[in-house]
């Protein structure tokens, strides 16, 4: 008997952004958490190379209140500073620059917010920085709504990554429209990551299996009960959700087909 | 003679401080790394070659940011 055992070896893409490859395809904020060795743990165990951080006012009334690069080493973590908590062009722009000249990296995580209840994010706002932030040299990684008019607009302006939201930030109600994600991930050549609303690793898979390039999340690990176990949860349901899109799920029937022979019952 | 004193405000804060001092002075007297933040003088951000050569003057305001965690 011969058995065929030619298989295709399933080699991925690199994860490539702003001409820069990253190993992880999870990107992990550092807000929220209890406290910051958790933070440390659940990064470590989340195997993300890329973190997210803000850029606030140091509180000179209470100096012990130490910046986050106290605990992170940004020769081992990739810093990726956010412009969240900014409702207008002008201020993203701001906080961007400011982010850059800490020497790190030339990329941002652009925010521009237009609602406080939704944080949905204002998209007049949004692709005025984004020109303007890619004008500057920034590498321009866009949260963005799962619009694809938008999302194409935000890669015309030069967005070196394109960010649509699962669901609204801090929600964790998951992947609620599948379709839109595929279709900007289809339209777009830039990375698709999406970003916010992932709330366990069911979503985190489910969301890589659209085929997207990756995920941005902060919240769904550092809420979890045991934040260093989803930490890892999550990298696992990234790992498997990636593997099964380039797998190529079966086709979804209305019928049940069996899996066994119908021939060969008994009388 | 006593030094005379300027007011700036920094991060919302009105300071006095004596003489017209460095950026890198300020951040001494208020014991922060210049390495773990970003200034801004009146809006524009100053650049860390600048952080020694641009004296701070009575009215300027001054930001003073670093990084902390966020999603």
């Amino acid at each position: 008997m011969s058995v065929s055992t030619t298989t295709t070896p399933l080699t991925d893409t690199p994860f490539e952004i702003g001409a820069r490859t990253f190993g992880s395809r999870l990107i992990v904020g550092t807000g929220k958490y209890a406290d910051n060795e958790t933070m440390v743990r659940a990064i470590e165990a989340s195997g993300a190379d890329i973190v997210t951080v803000a850029v606030r006012r140091v509180d000179l009334d209470r100096t012990k209140e130490e910046g986050v690069l106290h605990h992170l080493d940004p020769e081992r973590v990739f810093l990726l500073a956010n412009t969240a908590g900014c409702y207008s062009a002008e201020d993203a722009v701001r906080y961007a620059r400011l982010a850059r000249e800490a020497g790190f990296n030339d990329f941002v995580k652009l925010e521009v917010i237009g609602d406080q209840e939704t944080l949905l994010p204002d998209v007049d706002g949004l692709l005025q920085a984004a020109r303007t932030l890619a004008s500057e040299g920034f590498k321009v990684m866009a949260y963005t709504n799962d619009d694809l008019i938008t999302a194409l607009r935000l890669e015309d302006a030069g967005c070196a990554a394109v960010m649509p939201l699962a669901s609204p930030i801090g929600s964790g109600l998951g992947l609620v429209n599948p379709f839109s994600i595929r279709t900007i991930k289809r339209r777009l050549a830039v990375p698709v990551i999406v970003d916010a609303g992932v709330g366990t690793a069911s979503d985190a898979c489910l969301t890589m299996e659209q085929g997207v390039d990756g995920i941005l999340m902060n919240t769904a690990i550092a809420e979890a009960r045991e934040p260093v176990a989803m930490a890892r949860a999550m990298r696992q349901a990234v790992s498997a959700g990636r593997l099964a899109y380039l797998a190529g799920r079966m086709p979804r029937r209305e019928v049940a087909v069996p899996s066994s022979p119908q021939r060969g019952m008994l009388d | 003679m006593p030094n005379p004193t300027i007011t700036v405000t920094v991060n919302g804060a009105e300071r006095t401080v004596e003489g017209r001092p460095s950026v890198r002075e300020l951040l001494g007297l208020l014991d922060l790394d210049p390495r773990q933040v970003v200034v801004e003088v009146n809006r524009e951000i100053v650049r860390r070659p600048a952080l020694d050569t641009l004296s701070l003057a009575d009215g300027d305001r001054v930001e003073v940011v670093h990084f902390v965690g966020g999603g």
